[in-house]
């Protein structure tokens, strides 16, 4: 069966200063599947590409080499109508409900977009018929929702109305990055039994966070990625179980629990503020920074534009080698 | 597919506006509260003191030329000073100033009502391009903007001025347009490059929508204050740009302006010989169009953007 | 008692009329304890931490106490509290990452708070060294500008130039939401590590997330529209919470392990309740399970076992 997404060593560079060169890489040959009616978490910490990757996918932005196929097709080449078609299937939901929706018109306006350039021909009474069924999929009444500005709802109700959005169409992969993470905690988990909802439903959804709790949680499988890079990857349970990478380790000894205090982590790859596997990655490049650092550490932190192969290390479990 | 993609364009470089009282950046009418903006408008100073004194004027030009007693085409003594039957006495010609006064401001507002016409069209038109499609097209548009800057607006004049029997208001208006574009291009790139980042856009990109009407629908919208205050001051700047051109002996050929009639003054020695009311009053009345205009601009930039107003 | 807040109450003012996002709000913090102060957004949470050091102009004092050190504190009084603040209540405000100013050098920050606080450079500059040391940065972050920094790098600048001045009581406004887990982690053993050394006395850590005040506080305060619903050490928050409130917070938060097909979690029906009008009595009940008659009356913060307070008719029953 083919998969409904593929992604085959995808890779985004930035050029940073304009004299002297110096390529910042935002992904580097990634490439793993999606199949239909699956929920893949992609994990990264900030300036890991996860949101380059989702952009890409939603050709938002354009890859610097390598591919995405959908249905076992280039996307790159879309534009125009066939564009169009593609985001028939294909949606995205972003982390932040509030400046999705256009502060001057009402909230509504964002099914009017849809309406506009997918259901023209269809009957007003038809219109909001769909509507309506898109709404209560979401668990929003449409009393409570429609006619109103974005600012008269709370971050849930928009985020929802941007997943009914959604459902108008014929959706069969939703990108949602970092949906939640702007919500507040009692409404989180009522929008994530919402995605799972849609998952059992069909929805393959690419589950883009940072929050390793959530992403197993409600994921069937896990791509770890770690500066552009893809370090882990697998079944959700098998990753989070038998974590292979140092930096996945790292990643689950430093997730604050409820239960449980902050553990030493295994011998090798100590979890030290200033530097090693668990660093924060450095600041977006900006010219003046690249011009006066110094290079030896520029290259060792943008890592090889080749990454280590992954090697599996379990059942549907792949890994990388350590990168220095 | 390219190897290396460029950057996301440079930080805009800052528009230098013509004058000063520019507004500084976008800010969308947000309905909050019908009747919002009325509010802060009817309590806002400057723009009540600068919409009244502008009121004032437009209203001087309307019905001025039929109140007036006299016609700018009479004769009467010359050099006579203000008196009953000539509120600001008569010119070197004998010809009523009063009269030309209240014409001239006609033809101020109608030129600087079409520069800022021309300008705002060619200067948005070429904004929002650069700004939403950015790459290869804004670094040509970026050049082109650069060649207009580059080209000495008077010579230019002067030059095309040669070729011409007769120059019009049109023909000022227009030029006056097409040379003072570059800012608000400048200018509206640079806002629409911000809102362009938006995720409001990349939403409406994935419902389909085609590139011009996001600029016109999603964009366009949530800077209108910060285009309305860029028509006015483009409407000020032209009024004195045509002023300082007819000062000149640039300027149209078949009417009376303000700028003409101080044209006028200086070259029959109207300092010399202590006749005021021919220069005084129009360089006055400009004076106070334009800055009543800048004035109500800023109160109204203070309308828009809450962060402006004093508390 | 290091701190003692007593029926502090704050209210600002907006077109609709004064709105109270902190509302007869009665606790202590007790030397070298760190409290976390948990809430969701529309909590008052924000409001209360800072305005133990700072009341903006639209915010005004309508009644209360604060005390630190056994010495009352004029937070009414914006003039009066400058000798306090950075000396004896330090904050560092939520967004601190993007708020030290770009055009200057770290050097030059630190040095342009210790001038107006009239403390010479030279006094401090060992014992900056160390501290810098201490927050795992290298010396050479003294000569970088804060956009050369990546978000955790200039977290630990803002927490070390907090409390340069050594104050009593450190306010912490969420400031490992924007962070990374392992830079969280960083930030988190950091803030007690400064605790343990004595660096500052006491800290009130301001945040939504109760996995990591789990981690950091020794005990937790929960706030709900305004006012407080339950205070209790950490353990007890977390094992044995009495409020409806937390125990519906506790239950909405996915843990690693956890998984949909094995246990759904569900969030708390409802929203909360507008500050501009809120309800009577006590202001959970439209979302609270377990309301009965009585919920019409507010319930009294009390105490119901040592050291844990309570504001819920069902839990002092």
């Amino acid at each position: 069966m083919t998969s409904l997404l593929r992604i085959d060593r995808l890779s985004k560079l930035y050029g940073t200063s304009r004299l002297g060169g110096g390529l910042v890489p935002a992904l580097r040959q990634v490439s793993f599947d999606i199949d239909g009616g699956e929920v893949v978490t992609l994990i990264g910490e900030s300036g890991s590409g996860k949101t380059t990757l989702g952009r890409i996918i939603l050709r938002l932005t354009s890859a610097s080499s390598g591919q995405v196929s959908f249905d076992g097709q280039d996307i790159s080449a879309y534009s125009g109508p066939r564009l169009r078609e593609y985001y028939r299937h294909v949606q995205g939901v972003f982390q932040d409900p509030f400046s999705s929706y256009n502060p001057i018109y009402r909230a509504d306006r964002v099914f009017e977009l849809v309406r506009a350039s997918y259901f023209g021909q269809l009957p007003r009474p038809r219109w909001q018929d769909k509507i309506e069924a898109a709404l209560h999929a979401v668990a929003l009444n449409p009393g409570d929702v429609l006619g109103r500005y974005p600012h008269q709802l709370s971050g849930g109700q928009q985020q929802r109305l941007l997943i009914a959005r959604a459902l108008l169409l014929d959706v069969k992969l939703l990108i949602a990055d970092e949906i939640i993470s702007m919500l507040d905690a009692s409404t989180r988990v009522d929008i994530l039994n919402l995605l799972i909802s849609l998952k059992r439903s069909g929805l393959a959804i690419l589950f883009i966070t940072h929050d390793l709790s959530l992403g197993h949680y409600v994921s069937d499988r896990t791509v770890i990625l770690r500066r552009g890079a893809v370090v882990e990857m697998g079944d959700t349970v098998e990753v989070f179980g038998h974590p292979r990478h140092p930096y996945t380790r790292n990643l689950l000894t430093a997730v604050p629990e409820l239960h449980k205090k902050w553990r030493r982590p295994d011998a090798g790859t100590a979890a030290d503020p200033g530097g090693g596997a668990a660093a924060d990655p450095p600041p977006a490049a900006s010219s003046v920074a690249r011009r006066r650092r110094w290079p030896a550490r520029t290259a060792q932190h943008d890592g090889a534009l080749e990454p280590p192969p992954l090697v599996p290390v379990g059942p549907g479990h792949l890994a990388a080698e350590s990168e220095p | 597919m390219s190897d290396v993609t460029a950057t996301a364009p440079d930080a805009p470089e800052p528009a230098v506006a013509p004058l000063p009282g520019a507004p500084a950046a976008a800010i969308p009418l947000v309905p909050r509260r019908r009747g919002d903006l009325v509010y802060y408008a009817l309590r806002n100073r400057k723009l009540v003191a600068g919409l009244s004194i502008e009121a004032l004027f437009v209203l001087a030009a309307l019905l001025g030329p039929a109140i007036s007693p006299h016609n700018t085409t009479d004769y009467f003594l010359a050099h006579l000073p203000p008196s009953a039957q000539h509120w600001l006495g008569t010119d070197y010609f004998g010809h009523d100033v009063f009269a030309q006064l209240v014409t001239g401001l006609r033809e101020s507002y109608l030129v600087g009502a079409l520069g800022a016409l021309c300008a705002a069209l060619v200067g948005m038109a070429l904004g929002f391009t650069a700004g939403y499609r950015g790459g290869m097209l804004d670094d040509v548009l970026q050049m082109i903007t650069n060649i207009m800057v580059m080209i000495p607006s008077l010579v230019l004049l002067i030059v095309i001025g040669a070729y011409l029997k007769t120059r019009g208001v049109l023909f000022e208006g227009v030029f006056i347009g097409l040379t003072t574009w570059p800012w608000v291009a400048r200018a509206v790139r640079a806002q629409t490059f911000t809102l362009r980042s938006r995720d409001f856009v990349d939403l409406a990109r994935l419902s389909g929508r085609r590139a011009w009407s996001i600029v016109v629908r999603d964009i366009a919208p949530n800077m209108a204050s910060y285009l309305f205050l860029v028509v006015v001051l483009l409407f000020g700047s032209s009024m004195l740009l045509a002023a300082s051109y007819d000062f000149l002996g640039l300027g149209p050929t078949n009417t009376i302006s303000l700028g003409t009639m101080m044209n006028q003054s200086t070259l029959w020695s109207a300092l010399q010989l202590h006749v005021w009311w021919w220069f005084v009053p129009p360089g006055l009345v400009l004076t106070g169009m334009v800055a009543a205009l800048l004035v109500a601009n800023v109160g109204l930039d203070e309308v828009f953007n809450p962060k402006l107003r004093e508390q | 008692m290091s701190v003692r807040v007593e029926h502090l109450s704050i209210a600002y003012r907006t077109r609709s009329g004064d709105v109270c996002p902190v509302d007869d709000v009665s606790f202590s913090v007790a030397d070298g304890e760190i409290m976390g102060l948990a809430g969701e957004s529309g909590s008052g949470k924000s409001t209360l931490g800072t305005s133990l050091i700072y009341l903006d102009a639209r915010m005004r004092c309508l009644g209360g106490m604060v005390e630190l050190d056994g010495q009352r504190l004029p937070i009414a009084d914006s003039r009066a509290m400058r000798p306090y603040r950075m000396t004896e209540v330090s904050l560092i405000p939520q967004y601190a990452m993007s708020a030290l100013n770009p055009t200057r050098k770290v050097r030059q920050l630190i040095a342009d708070l210790l001038r107006s606080h009239g403390v010479r450079d030279r006094e401090v500059m060992a014992e900056l060294k160390r501290r810098i040391a201490l927050v795992g940065l290298g010396q050479d972050v003294l000569d970088r500008y804060s956009f050369e920094l990546s978000g955790g790098m200039r977290q630990r600048v803002t927490l070390l130039i907090s409390t340069l001045l050594d104050p009593s009581l450190l306010i912490a406004d969420e400031v490992t939401s924007a962070l990374d887990v392992s830079t969280q982690r960083a930030v988190g053993e950091m803030m007690m590590e400064f605790r343990d050394r004595g660096i500052s006395k006491s800290m009130i850590v301001i945040t939504h997330d109760l996995s990591i005040l789990a981690q950091v506080a020794d005990s937790i305060l929960v706030m709900y529209a305004g006012r407080l619903a339950e205070r209790a050490s950490t353990g007890t928050i977390i094992e044995a919470p009495l409020h409806p409130y937390t125990q519906l917070l506790l239950a909405s938060l996915p843990e690693v392990g956890v998984r949909y097909d094995q246990t759904t979690l569900t969030g708390i029906p409802g929203r909360p309740p507008s500050l501009a009008n809120p309800p009577e009595g006590c202001r959970f009940r439209a979302r609270c399970p377990f309301a009965f008659d009585r919920c019409a009356t507010t319930p009294p913060f009390e105490e119901v076992a040592p050291g844990h307070f309570v504001a819920c008719w069902k839990a002092a029953a």
